[in-house]
């Protein structure tokens, strides 16, 4: 146990002190990027550990980035106030979506092809409303006037970048397993095995599965606010819609669903693969990655259920060590 | 403690249960026995707000509870099992009962809910490692999972749904054994629900006969064991089965 915790924290020291030592931008922009998508994918993890499979998660992750960009250019609202505004109006949304699907039983593929339906819905009122949100021609957030970068949460410097995204990223491991460790967990489980036997040991089943939605399609607001305010450009096809859905799932699943770096490592995994795929071929190879995505999530599902990292930590498990650590 | 009045419960044209209408006093068990399909389970769903009942009243303590959400009702302080046990694989079994006197009580406190998971294993003898999982448990073990998993959530009535089929003799007077002793040591209410006459009829102190959706027979075992509706309908027309069922029943029944 002991051992466990000086492990984290030298990672953790390691991964501050970085920026400081290695300043080369190209790789910390690619670090910056995958901590950004771990601490998304970290989110939907937290629902999709208990089988609530949601492919609407690139829904809130867009009104979290177009939210908060749009009250910046047009009625200069500082993100600082734009960032809890967009969560909430994802939380609502959230709220609006879950509470039938959760109320009426609608549960396995069901609730998929609903929260499917949401990720369509909120691309197509983006594109729509394209006189505001620039259409699928995308969208740039207002340079901030000179000296205001932090009051417009923009700075040019990678290195503080990384250290949001650092921040950031630690949160969601730290909300990831305070569910995990938490009540809630066990409720969870109950549900997703079964509703009835569940609610016959007193659980509030409608409530339960709507606060740990809530609470990530929160988490997945803030992560596309920070994807917009760092990279100054958003568009339908990075920050909502299916595929940011579909890569989602994706990466949750290659990483490993149920121990808390298993999306992290299913974030480096997307995100070196776009990035070999982008250098290596440019254009050509345009829409290549969800090829490989569709292909290996389907390898996995069958051969690797519990991910990479799950598959890795149950193999380096010698003795048959208890779960539950107090 | 438990009065229905006019309980009634339609799917679609069928009625499974028919304007039944019983009391339950404070302290006794109550055994409700019938064949398969009488509508002893959608009584059970109905009490525990599974079932929204169709017509009828359920007051329990003097509070209407028809309709409520299952977990209101398991909150007020009705606890249920289920005919086949249901536990959850992916907990342990610690944790299966943990999440009942968590959740079942109210959600007051963790080490509160650890408590009342001590207690309920221990009294129905399972082991109380915090380790142990469910896959390891036989039929019997399971059942007495569901068990403690009911007893967890701290209930002053509980609603046994217990087929004890798939027991061997020894198991089911066992089992009989242990709702007797939730009774008398932890002062519970009890209904059961069984399908086998005999091992109920000894341990409960009232029994009630239901037939398609409707009750034919109430009363002390001894009586309604010898009701010739009761032979009739329940153990079947066939003459020389079912007198010695009965016989059986008696005998158990310690008449």
């Amino acid at each position: 146990m002991n051992f466990r915790h000086a492990a984290w924290g030298i990672g953790l020291a390691a991964l501050i002190a970085l920026p400081f030592v290695y300043r080369d931008p190209y790789h910390l922009h690619i670090l910056v990027l995958i901590l950004i998508w771990s601490f998304a994918y970290t989110a939907w993890s937290i629902m999709g550990r208990f089988g609530l499979v949601s492919l609407g998660h690139g829904g809130f992750m867009g009104v979290g980035a177009y939210v908060t960009a749009l009250l910046w250019n047009h009625l200069d609202v500082s993100p600082w106030i734009g960032i809890p505004v967009s969560m909430v109006a994802a939380g609502i949304l959230a709220l609006v979506v879950a509470y039938p699907c959760f109320r009426f039983r609608i549960t396995g593929h069901y609730f998929v092809l609903v929260t499917l339906a949401l990720s369509g819905i909120v691309l197509q009122v983006i594109t729509a409303t394209r006189d505001y949100t620039g259409g699928s021609l995308g969208y740039t957030p207002n340079r901030a006037r000179s000296g205001s970068g932090l009051m417009a949460l923009q700075f040019d410097d990678k290195t503080t970048w990384y250290l949001i995204a650092l921040a950031v990223w630690v949160l969601g491991l730290l909300m990831w397993r305070w569910v995990d460790r938490s009540m809630s967990r066990y409720a969870m489980e109950a549900i997703s095995e079964d509703e009835d036997a569940a609610a016959a040991a007193g659980v509030n089943v409608t409530a339960e599965k709507l606060k740990i939605t809530l609470i990530s399609a929160l988490m997945t607001a803030l992560a596309g606010a920070l994807y917009c305010q760092y990279q100054m450009f958003i568009s339908p096809d990075t920050v909502s819609g299916i595929a940011v859905s579909l890569q989602m799932v994706f990466a949750a699943i290659v990483g490993g669903l149920y121990v808390s770096l298993g999306p992290t490592v299913g974030a480096i995994i997307t995100i070196l693969l776009a990035e070999v795929l982008r250098i290596g071929f440019g254009t050509k190879a345009v829409g290549w990655d969800n090829l490989v995505y569709g292909l290996l999530l389907v390898i996995f599902i069958i051969f690797l259920p519990k991910g990479i990292l799950g598959s890795v930590l149950d193999r380096l498990k010698t003795q048959p060590k208890p779960s539950g650590t107090k | 403690m438990l009065t229905v009045e006019g309980l009634v419960k339609r799917f679609g044209g069928f009625t499974a249960v028919n304007n039944v209408s019983f009391r339950v006093e404070q302290g006794e068990i109550l055994g409700l026995i019938g064949p398969n399909g009488s509508g002893k389970s959608t009584i059970f769903n109905m009490l525990s707000g599974t079932l929204t009942p169709t017509a009828g009243s359920i007051l329990f303590d003097g509070a209407e509870i028809a309709g409520k959400a299952p977990h209101r009702i398991i909150n007020s302080g009705i606890g249920r099992t289920f005919q086949i046990p249901r536990p959850f694989h992916r907990l342990t079994i610690f944790e299966n009962v943990a999440l009942a006197g968590y959740y079942g009580q109210g959600r007051h406190s963790r080490s509160k809910a650890d408590e009342a998971a001590e207690r309920a294993l221990r009294m129905v003898g399972l082991p109380t490692d915090r380790h142990a999982s469910v896959d390891g448990l036989g039929a019997a073990g399971l059942k007495k999972l569901e068990l403690a998993k009911a007893l967890a959530t701290g209930p002053k009535l509980l609603l046994a749904d217990e087929s004890l089929g798939g027991l061997d003799e020894h198991e089911m007077d066992q089992a009989a054994d242990m709702l007797r002793k939730i009774r008398d040591e932890l002062g519970i209410t009890i209904i059961w629900v069984e399908h086998i006459m005999g091992v109920l009829m000894r341990v409960v102190d009232r029994v009630m006969v239901l037939d398609h959706g409707e009750k034919i027979s109430e009363g002390l075992p001894s009586v309604v064991a010898s009701d010739p509706r009761v032979i009739e309908v329940y153990l079947g027309t066939d003459a020389d089965s079912s007198q010695a069922a009965a016989a059986e029943a008696r005998r158990r029944a310690g008449v």
